[in-house]
């Protein structure tokens, strides 16, 4: 009867004070069945891998709009392997430019999604991504 | 992993609350090798309606606690969607001034279909952090009406946070949440109106006690700027020392221990009759009834008899 439910964190590093996109996904992800830890705007890197480990989440998303991708994730990924837990997958979405995905992707971002992507197509991604990794576990 | 969380590993304390929460194969394991290292830490439960505030009371709390050296353990509930099963959980936006302290742990939770106001492992989520060392562990409640009263269960100490504009005396009055407040919150009390709510608690207060033990008390709190947080710190420690020199904190234990069996006996023979159910179906027993062919009265009876069988067999040790 063991009923594991996919648990997320949905957070905005840094300054920029638009979480509209955040919120959007939060819900979307609420309504596709899973447990989304909001923690609100202006999260340092510190607070978002600190809430991870402490609310177990099987993911992070991270919106970003303020063009500072590759820091954020790199600093997150980072800060994850360091807490020895690599195995959270991190996601993201904003205002990220196509050319820097693929090194985002390369970093160990496990997908970026752009503006206009339907909700749903993030949700769906997430559970088969959740999927594979307790498959690993 | 229990070795680790015992010894303050935070993501492996983690992983066993998830363990619990997910009710897992291992999760009974994990609660009887935890048990014994239980019983040290104070609960304080937080509980009130939607927007009452409850949450940054709570951020303030943790600040007053670990000023005084002791460290905290939260769980906070939110509701789960009935439809989805998702959730929301947002209570630690308030809180995340504390996400980087290491004596401060923070586990948002979802309602998982309980309607008591907690989810059905709150209470071992709290024993968890009671284990692992916590001094304090607050168990912030979802916004509740008037009769969500499950933290009464688990709790050394319930705080009831109130604001003003809730209604008249009547309200204070009525039966259910009212009742089991060891200490009332009258919250916002920068706006209007919460001078009246806390007069109309106290009178209430004055004119319905025995005259014996614990009188609970009436803070007038903001948690916006802080005022009241050390009155009402102050009044915790109080009820904790009432709890520890009266007969009342024996009683309590005793009374949450009967609750806990019966809670866990509730439980069993609910998964083991679940399970003989879904085998019954699968004789067409269904069919059987549609037909008439047998009444509703003797497949319970049935399935009773063979969850029990289940029961005596072990499988659920």
């Amino acid at each position: 009867m063991s009923d594991r439910k996919i648990r997320v964190v949905v957070a905005k590093p840094g300054l920029d004070g638009h979480d509209r996109g955040a919120k959007v996904i939060a819900r979307a992800l609420r309504d596709a069945g899973m447990e989304v830890i909001y923690t609100g705007l202006r999260q340092t890197v510190d607070q978002i891998v600190d809430t991870a480990i402490q609310e177990d989440v099987d993911a992070i998303g991270i919106s970003i709009l303020s063009g500072a991708h590759h820091h954020y994730f790199k600093a997150i990924i980072e800060g994850l392997a360091e807490k020895d837990a690599k195995d959270i997958i991190v996601f993201g979405g904003g205002v990220i430019p196509e050319a820097d995905i693929p090194s985002l992707t390369e970093m160990g971002a496990g997908a970026i999604f752009g503006p206009g992507t339907p909700t749903s197509t993030c949700a769906t991604w997430l559970k088969e991504a959740v999927a594979k990794k307790r498959e690993a576990e | 992993m229990i070795e680790k969380a015992l010894s303050g590993d935070v993501r492996a304390m983690a992983r066993l609350i998830s363990e619990v929460e997910n009710e897992t194969a291992r999760s009974e394991k994990i609660m009887r090798e935890i048990y014994p290292h239980t019983g040290k830490a104070h609960i304080i439960g937080v509980t009130g309606s939607p927007g009452s505030g409850k949450s940054s009371l709570v951020n303030r709390m943790i600040a007053s606690f670990r000023g005084q050296g002791k460290t905290v353990g939260i769980i906070a509930v939110d509701p789960s969607s009935p439809f989805s099963g998702g959730a929301i959980l947002a209570d630690r936006i308030r809180m995340q001034e504390h996400s980087g302290d290491p004596d401060v742990y923070i586990r948002s939770m979802g309602s998982r279909g309980s309607l008591g106001g907690l989810s059905k492992s709150t209470y071992e989520g709290a024993l968890i952090l009671d284990a692992c060392g916590k001094d304090i562990v607050i168990v912030e409640t979802v916004g509740v009406g008037q009769s969500e009263i499950d933290v009464v269960k688990i709790a050394d100490t319930v705080c009831l946070v109130l604001v003003p504009g809730m209604g008249d005396d009547m309200q204070i009055m009525k039966a259910g949440i009212m009742e089991i407040a060891d200490l009332f919150v009258i919250n916002k009390s920068d706006r209007d109106g919460a001078d009246k709510v806390a007069a109309e608690v106290q009178l209430m207060l004055k004119m319905f006690h025995d005259g014996t033990g614990w009188y609970q008390p009436v803070t007038l709190t903001s948690a916006e700027t802080g005022s009241g947080l050390e009155e009402l710190s102050d009044t915790i420690e109080r009820h904790r020392r009432y709890l520890e020199t009266s007969e009342e904190g024996e009683l309590r234990l005793k009374r949450r221990l009967q609750w806990e069996v019966e809670e866990i006996v509730r439980r069993r023979i609910a998964k083991a009759t679940e399970l003989a159910w879904d085998r019954r179906q699968e004789e067409s027993v269904l069919e059987n009834l549609y037909r008439k062919e047998t009444d509703p009265y003797r497949v319970a009876q049935d399935v009773l008899v063979s969850a029990l069988d289940e029961v005596r067999s072990g499988q659920y040790v």
